[in-house]
């Protein structure tokens, strides 16, 4: 009957803590920081809070005798933490370069049912009856602001490790730096007209060999020259720019494969679809280039996401087994401590709090190591993979500060579980019996 | 084996201590079983049966397609056995946007893969059906698709008329015995004649040639002719043996096997360190115990051996259990990936990987309890000293 109820109390406190890690999961961390208050608040001001103090202070001030031990509580959840963190931060940054490559001021049209630029096809004509749709901008001169743009795929030479990868070419109008404003030159000129030039974006001239300015590199067959670097921040670092006709001559193409225009305003995507619409001989789509990169990011972030999620997970519980058996190790090494403590008239809930606290410290500094190595050894880290367009985009590990939160989240959770059970039982203990222990 | 009970029962002196142990072994076995799986899967992109074979594709980039002319030149290069191509489609189910390989084959290339394995009949329907197509057995469990269905296929690249709809009969369905290669059960294959006179766009090209090689050929000479073919044209192509090619291809993605050791290292340096101080705590609780073993009879060693004996076995349970528990899940994994990893259950190698690691763990974290057990001094330690 006994060990039904025992069992029945752990089940019960099991439960409850499921929920408090629900709730801790959705609370922001200002309500954390009141929490931390309110608690800080009760030790100090209450009778049984500062008796709480004085037990924590005792546990607190022996940890340097237990280090080996307690070490194992920092260690496993630092772990937990800094993995966590470095595969978020990968997702994180993936969609952070690639959401802002576009923008709600232009639109991407692509022949209809195609999802990227390398699946699409826009002829000439088509080119040519676009220029003269409505909800497109134009500037001074009243020509519509539209790039007509190629892409193609070549390969390079990775520097990081000699392998070979490939490097998207886009072929673009001169009018594309006016619809694109925050591309900066960096260094050099903007390419010419007419001429086999080339501005590189400072990712792909980071990570493929043979794109410094000035280089001539070779692209189908015909000498190429690296006349400027330019920096975007978002996926456009990783392209190589050209002028759209003279790479279409050298690839031998006929058509283009994208439109990238500049809208009139909130009415202008509205204006441009059902003109799209209107018109059989235009089977093309038109969404605004923010969409369009915000969609390509979506797989890779979420499967990545998730990924790190699953494996935080597990890891996770392998640290609430490391964090029980020190936190319990702890308790049946200090029982007769404990049993003096409670044989002198301190109250249960002073020990469970001690405990708790005791273990949240050692949480805590897990999960601030933990977060500070992910952030040492992955903040700016720079990985590269394959788009959903063929080539390669070259991207940064970002560990925001959201992030950090979120992996102390993760730790202060471990510590709650790690430490209740045990802190429980050291409530429990019979006075008497543990006075008698070893 | 006489002492098995012995080591038993000091397992379960403390119940709660062990099991806790375990479980964490358990988990990061189970954390291991997976990312392991994963990796070989990685990996096996490179593994080919046959290397015999060598892909000519352009130098340029893999989406520059190669002139049809070309195809009668290889095959009077010397060394040359016997050839086949492809061209890539890339096209999706209505109404289903998830990835899966499908491309168009010319006539012979079935032949250049024996391992794809397909009944006479599946074979012969193909060969008659102009709108024919096969699929491996994983994409037909997939999209639950049976021979004879219609299977709806969008273009996303190459329309024909004006259209995106290729719809096709599904004629066969191959399977690959090797386990590593399952991830190529998930593509599908139609006649690349279909494909040439329909789409809108391209004619008279191909998108890779797969080339066998005769026997006691040496490939690199081979595909150094090849390339000589065309060199200083405006299609020069570079030839490859399959392995290179495909390993090339799937290095592109990320550096997954960097990431994966990253993260077994975190996880195994916290498993070492837990297990390795629960231990140590186990043994230094025992000591009376272990005393009183010696003062009855028991050597030194044997005492030692017991000690290192638990640890190992705690250890290889966990990572028995943990591996078996990843292989349990692999299939749901495979099923919720979307077809990028296809995975039937944990490979035999990775399950020789963590016995192999899980008993030299159990040495490590065992070690310098057993030699503490060892170096015991009976009165010492019956004294409580």
């Amino acid at each position: 009957m006994n060990r039904l109820k025992e069992f029945l109390i752990k089940v019960a406190i099991l439960l409850i803590l499921i929920m408090l890690l629900a709730i801790w999961v959705i609370l922001p961390w200002t309500f954390a920081v009141g929490l931390l208050a309110l608690v800080a608040l009760w030790l100090g001001l209450t009778r049984m809070g500062r008796q709480t103090w004085a037990i924590t202070q005792i546990g607190l001030s022996t940890l340097p005798q237990r280090i080996g031990i307690s070490s194992v509580i920092v260690v496993g959840i630092a772990g937990v933490v800094g993995v966590l963190v470095a595969m978020l931060a990968m997702s994180e940054g993936f969609r952070q370069t690639l959401a802002p490559s576009g923008s709600d001021d232009n639109a991407i049209i692509l022949r209809g049912g195609s999802r990227v630029e390398v699946n699409s096809v826009v002829t000439r004509e088509q080119v040519a009856l676009i220029s003269s749709l409505p909800g497109i901008a134009r500037d001074t001169g009243n020509q519509a602001l539209i790039s007509a743009e190629m892409s193609q795929i070549a390969t390079f030479f990775k520097k990081s490790d000699g392998l070979e990868a490939n490097a998207q070419i886009r072929g673009v109008a001169e009018s594309s730096w006016t619809i694109r404003p925050h591309i900066n030159l960096i260094a050099g000129r903007r390419f010419e007209t007419g001429k086999r030039e080339l501005v590189v974006g400072k990712g792909a001239s980071d990570e493929f060999q043979g794109l410094e300015l000035g280089n001539v590199v070779e692209l189908s067959n015909q000498d190429w020259t690296v006349v400027g670097i330019f920096q975007s921040g978002n996926a456009h670092d990783s392209e190589l720019w050209a002028d759209a006709t003279t790479l279409a001559a050298a690839y031998g193409r006929q058509a283009y494969q994208s439109v990238t225009v500049k809208l009139t305003g909130a009415e202008g995507l509205a204006q441009l679809k059902a003109a799209l619409d209107d018109d059989p001989r235009l089977k093309l789509d038109a969404e605004t280039t923010r969409n369009y990169f915000v969609k390509q990011s979506e797989g890779l972030t979420q499967l990545i996401t998730a990924l790190g999620t699953i494996i935080g997970a597990i890891m996770a519980f392998g640290a609430v087994f490391g964090a029980l058996n020190t936190m319990y190790a702890a308790v049946a090494g200090r029982a007769r401590e404990i049993g003096t403590l409670r044989a002198l008239g301190f109250k249960g809930l002073p020990v469970v709090v001690a405990i708790m606290i005791e273990t949240m410290v050692l949480a805590a500094a897990g999960g601030v190591l933990g977060a500070a190595l992910a952030w040492v050894f992955f903040n700016g880290y720079s990985v590269s993979t394959l788009s959903e367009n063929f080539s390669q985009i070259v991207f940064q590990f970002r560990v925001t500060p959201e992030l950090l939160w979120t992996g102390m989240k993760w730790a202060l959770g471990i510590g709650l579980i790690g430490g209740s059970f045990p802190a429980i039982r050291a409530a429990r203990m019979h006075i008497t019996e543990a006075l008698r222990q070893a | 084996m006489k002492y098995v009970h012995l080591i038993w029962a000091s397992l379960l002196r403390s119940k709660t201590r062990t099991f806790l142990t375990l479980f964490s072994v358990v988990t990061a076995f189970l954390l291991f079983g997976m990312l392991d799986s994963v990796r070989v899967a990685f990996d096996a992109g490179g593994a080919v049966a046959g290397a015999n074979r060598m892909v000519v594709s352009s130098r340029l980039s893999i989406t520059q397609s190669l002139p049809f002319s070309l195809l009668s030149q290889i095959e009077t290069v010397d060394g040359v056995k016997r050839i086949g191509y492809a061209s890539w489609f890339g096209g999706v189910l209505k109404d289903n946007r998830q990835f899966f390989p499908n491309f168009a084959i010319g006539p012979g290339y079935l032949d250049l893969y024996p391992e794809y394995e397909m009944s006479a009949e599946d074979r012969a329907r193909f060969e008659g059906n102009q709108t024919g197509a096969i699929v491996g057995e994983s994409l037909a469990q997939r999209f639950n698709l049976k021979v004879g269905d219609v299977i709806p296929l969008q273009a996303t690249i190459f329309p024909q008329k004006g259209s995106n709809n290729w719809p096709m009969t599904l004629t066969g369905i191959f399977r690959i015995k090797d386990e590593k290669r399952k991830g190529e059960e998930n593509q599908l294959m139609f006649h690349w004649k279909y494909f040439d006179e329909a789409n809108d766009y391209i004619k008279n090209q191909v998108g890779w040639i797969i080339v066998e090689l005769d026997a006691n050929k040496d490939a690199v000479v081979v595909g150094k002719a090849i390339d000589k073919l065309s060199e200083n044209s405006d299609r020069e192509t570079r030839t490859q043996t399959e392995q290179a090619f495909n390993q090339a291809f799937a290095k592109q993605f990320a550096d997954v096997g960097l990431i994966v050791t990253l993260i077994m290292g975190a996880v195994f340096f916290t498993l070492m360190l837990l297990t390795g101080s629960t231990m140590t705590q186990a043994v230094r609780e025992r000591i009376p115990e272990l005393a009183i073993l010696k003062t009855i009879g028991f050597s030194d060693v044997t005492v030692m051996s017991l000690v290192l004996l638990e640890s190992c076995l705690i250890v290889v349970l966990g990572a028995a259990i943990g591996v078996g528990v990843a292989s349990a899940m692999m299939p749901g994994i495979s099923a919720n990936s979307g077809g990028i990893i296809q995975l039937p259950s944990v490979p035999a190698q990775t399950w020789a990987a963590a016995i192999l690691l899980s008993l030299l763990i159990g040495i490590i974290v065992g070690l310098a309890p057993a030699l503490r057990a060892l170096r015991l001094n009976i009165v010492d330690a019956l004294a409580g000293r």
